[in-house]
């Protein structure tokens, strides 16, 4: 057998490194194919469009056999930093205690894909993360061969040590630096799953030591050389710009070192990027600068300033009318349709048609927004924690007009992301900031900035109506009214797409000042709720068992043809069954009222019921039970973390959250008004997993849409009530059991 | 600016800060120490739990004056290497998603369990109710918490 079949070196980026200390080498695989990637400036998520075959990662192996692996993408507590290295280190064959990791940095050329958000982190980097790890191996053992002068398919592989027929050994550091002179092989095979040493086992977070210690590691952490702090002033309201100002008390406080505006390089860039406007004002800011984070604060509430209108400024009253008048109209997008919605709705033996609302989010990372920059001649250094790195570089290189290769971004560890973090409005600010002053700042939001200069997610209004005949759902119709952006093309495909014949899906929108945007699994993350209390009503208005109506439309899809349909009956119904096994459905003691659901997202079939029992004449949360099949799962430990999370997250914001708007303004801007989930409201996650050896799909967000459609539908069990509003305390009076009925 | 000796960490330190500075930024801006997080500014979330003579407490809200003559306590120094219980237990059942607010929870739990060594599970949903973790790993904080009481000394 050959040792170097079939390369082509010189389209193959190849990276050696021969500085390291102690020898050794950086083995670098872009597995680009023929076009090099270019920082340019595009959406941050476009699902539809997600490609990962061009991924490349990087390994380093020192010559005493210490193996680095750098994690490519950012970490916002998904945790890939600790999964994407262990698909590498599985198929590079080394023991999971001896990789070091490392965040890698901004890497256009080298690495593809630097995203953390649509939950494809793994699925998109599965295969060419497993390919960069067996590749590495196999030049390994191609080096350790040909110093033998045996032939590779002789050798066997175990942590990091090969071993051949006579039974000598060599490390991998012992054979690096021949290694990395071979070709790159075009494709080498890959384990079988029953033969996984890494994947499948529980691995801790990477940084858990650091996180328990106390250790650097966020972007507010970061510090640099004669660093300053910027605060902000930005417009109290959307839709309101500055006039003018005053900064003589400010300039007088201890620690402030200038106070200046920003906005003439934001407008140029809008001026190029419209795509990017709707993200951020193009307001003039005032900015105080000052010696430290307090000082900065403290002087910006000093800063007087004068704002005007230059658009309209909303409330949520407004918004509210304006989406009914939205659905109630017929200025729509139809997303997809099948059969004839209005012959089936004729035909129909009955109707029913229920009109679900939510409100506008903010994201509250816990971390609040925050970026650092270093504008000099030489380069502009960006630190900070951002969803997308490769976005936010392409944007300040336009905007400051300065090269590419000279904008140099490092990721730090982020307390939370959610979305809010794909936007990097906060890294146009600071590289504004700093081009400005010329020194190296961070701009530092309070989480009265944070709350109030969001990126939403918006208000949304659904009107679902579905017809029946002869004992079967006919016709469904959905409807979607939503603040400035409608649900992604994926969507109309879902469930129960392709399981009624007579099937709609329509979307309109309203422009607002307000920015919004990508919130934990968009738009999913309230259709879930709106569809799966729908399904829980329908039932009961058709006389039929809730779980049977799922499974019965669930049969209508099995053998399609339509290649838009999303989601895989089959799949879908083995959660089904396996949650109504799991969660003992049905055969539970009369003081405990259940409510289940079914749903797909981010490529994860999920079911889930919940278990909420009566206390003090008010229905509690308990229990969710939760099953999921998001194909091999690579790190169980890391899995459940995001499950229990993305569960408790949904029970959360369908619970408690809301930002209302008046004047064009929130009107609440911290945790004093603004109410989150905590300790003693966190029901109990019980989760399976459907095991299979499929490709890994999304989790960091399927697992929070049907969470609050599950205890709406339990909620329905023990009160009577049906709720159609989140957050679900909005309406308090449908949240308590009529006395008469209170069991035990 | 006047000077204050404060008492974190077992040592005395010197700062040069304005007198209204809340502990939290002179703890993160002037003496290193980032370990203990800003959340709210408020004391509504507890990010920036310490303790102050042993007693958990909002750094964001605390002035110096507060704390004078008393010892502060920070995640960097709640033991030498990491291996308090409560350290020890958020490592093995791997507590952390994005991690920003645990050194708060340890921090909470910490001082909580130094006075209520054996706590049923409503205890500690009560004593952990202050701080919020918005990656919601709730249940495994009660746990980590469970785990920790039995192996306090």
């Amino acid at each position: 057998m050959s040792t170097n079949k079939s390369t082509t070196l010189s389209r193959r980026a190849f990276i050696r490194n021969s500085s390291l200390a102690g020898g050794g080498m950086v083995i670098g695989f872009n597995l680009l194919q023929s076009c090099k990637p270019k920082v340019i400036a595009e959406p941050a998520i476009d699902l539809a469009s997600l490609d990962y075959s061009d991924f490349n990662a990087f390994i380093k192996i020192a010559d005493n056999g210490a193996v680095t692996i750098f994690s490519p993408n950012p970490e916002i507590g998904q945790g890939v930093k600790t999964s994407m290295p262990m698909i590498i280190a599985e198929e590079l064959d080394v023991a999971w205690k001896d990789v070091y990791v490392e965040q890698g940095i901004l890497d256009t050329e080298n690495y593809q894909r630097q995203v953390a958000g649509g939950s494809q982190s793994i699925r998109f980097g599965w295969d060419a993360l497993r390919q960069t790890g067996a590749k590495a191996k196999h030049m390994l053992v191609s080096a350790a061969a040909t110093r033998w002068g045996v032939d590779p398919s002789e050798c066997t592989v175990s942590e990091g040590v090969i071993t051949n027929a006579a039974g000598e050994t060599l490390g991998y550091g012992d054979v690096v630096n021949e290694a990395a002179l071979l070709e790159i092989p075009e494709e080498v095979p890959l384990k079988e799953p029953k033969d996984y040493k890494i994947m499948g086992k529980n691995a801790s977070n990477v940084d858990i030591n650091k996180i328990v210690t106390g250790e650097p590691l966020f972007g507010l952490d970061y510090k640099a050389d004669g660093m300053v702090y910027a605060a902000v002033v930005r417009p109290p309201s959307f839709g309101q710009k500055l006039v003018s100002f005053d900064d003589t008390d400010a300039r007088a406080m201890s620690g402030v070192l200038d106070v200046v505006t920003i906005g003439e390089k934001v407008r140029s860039l809008l001026e190029e990027d419209a795509g990017f406007g709707s993200k951020i004002s193009s307001s003039d800011k005032v900015v105080v600068i000052a010696e430290s984070t307090w000082q900065a604060m403290k002087a910006k509430e000093a800063i007087k300033a004068v704002w005007e209108e230059d658009s309209k400024v909303e409330s949520t009253e407004e918004h509210d009318k304006i989406l009914n008048d939205l659905l109630d109209g017929n200025e729509f997008n139809t997303m997809r349709s099948d059969g004839n919605i209005k012959k089936a709705f004729a035909e129909a033996d009955e109707i029913l048609e229920r009109t679900y609302e939510s409100p506008f989010l903010p994201h509250n990372c816990m971390e609040p927004m925050n970026f650092f920059a270093n504008v000099t001649d030489e380069k502009v250094h960006l630190v900070g924690p951002i969803q997308t790195p490769a976005w936010k570089a392409g944007l300040v290189s336009k905007m400051l007009g300065r090269e590419e290769k000279d904008i140099h971004l490092e990721m730090t560890r982020m307390g939370g992301g959610f979305g809010r973090r794909l936007y990097g409005d906060f890294v146009i600010e600071a590289a504004e900031i700093s081009d400005k002053i010329r020194k190296p700042v961070k701009v530092v939001y309070s989480r009265e900035d944070d709350m109030e200069d969001g990126i939403y997610r918006m208000a949304i209004k659904y009107r679902i109506k579905a017809g029946f005949k002869d004992g079967k759902v006919t016709a469904y119709h959905l409807k979607e009214a939503a603040v400035n952006d409608n649900m992604y093309g994926l969507i109309p495909n879902f469930f129960p797409a392709g399981a009624v014949e007579n099937y709609q899906v329509d979307a309109a929108s309203y422009d607002s000042n307000i920015t919004t945007g990508a919130w934990r699994a968009p738009y999913t993350n309230f259709l879930a709720y709106a569809e799966q209390s729908f399904f829980d009503e329908l039932a009961e208005v058709m006389d039929v068992d809730k779980i049977q109506l799922r499974l019965d439309l669930l049969q209508n899809v099995k053998g399609t043809t339509d290649e838009r349909i999303q989601y895989s009956p089959e799949r879908m119904e083995e959660v089904i069954k396996v949650a109504v096994e799991k969660s003992g459905w049905g055969t539970k003691p009369k003081n405990v009222y259940q409510g289940f659901v079914n749903y797909y997202c981010h490529n994860s079939h999920v079911a889930q019921v919940a278990d909420v029992e009566i206390e003090n004449g008010e229905p509690v949360v308990k229990k969710i039970t939760c099953v999921v099949d998001c194909g091999i799962v690579v790190n169980p430990l890391g899995a459940l973390n995001q499950i229990e999370g993305g569960v408790i997250d949904g029970v959360g914001h369908s619970m408690y959250g809301e930002l209302q708007f008046k004047d064009g303004r929130p009107t609440a801007n911290n945790f004093d008004k603004y109410r989150l989930i905590r300790m003693k409201e966190a029901p109990l996650v019980e989760t399976h997993f459907i095991q299979n050896e499929l490709s890994p799909t999304g989790l960091g967000e399927p697992t929070l849409p049907p969470a609050g459609g599950a205890i709406a539908n339990a909620f329905k069990a023990a009160t009577g009530n049906r709720l159609y509003k989140q957050p679900f305390t909005k309406t308090p009076e449908l949240l308590k059991v009529p006395e008469k009925e209170i069991i035990g | 600016m006047p000077t204050y000796q404060i008492k974190v960490n077992g040592e005395s330190r010197s700062v040069d800060v304005a007198e209204d500075t809340p502990v939290l930024w002179v703890l993160r801006d002037h003496l290193d120490l980032v370990g203990t997080k800003y959340g709210c500014g408020i004391g509504q979330c507890g990010a920036c739990t310490v303790h102050v003579d042993g007693t958990a407490m909002r750094s964001c809200s605390l002035t110096l004056s507060q704390i004078d003559g008393k010892s502060i306590t920070t995640i960097e120094g709640l033991s030498e290497d990491g291996t308090h219980p409560v350290q020890e237990a958020w490592k093995e059942v791997d507590v952390p998603q994005c991690g920003y607010c645990q050194a708060g929870q340890i921090m909470t739990a910490s001082a909580f369990l130094e006075n209520n060594p054996n706590p049923s599970e409503e205890d500690v949903n009560n004593a952990m109710h202050g701080n919020i973790c918005r990656c919601s790993s709730y249940s495994r904080i009660r746990k980590a918490v469970m785990i920790a009481s039995e192996n306090m000394d």
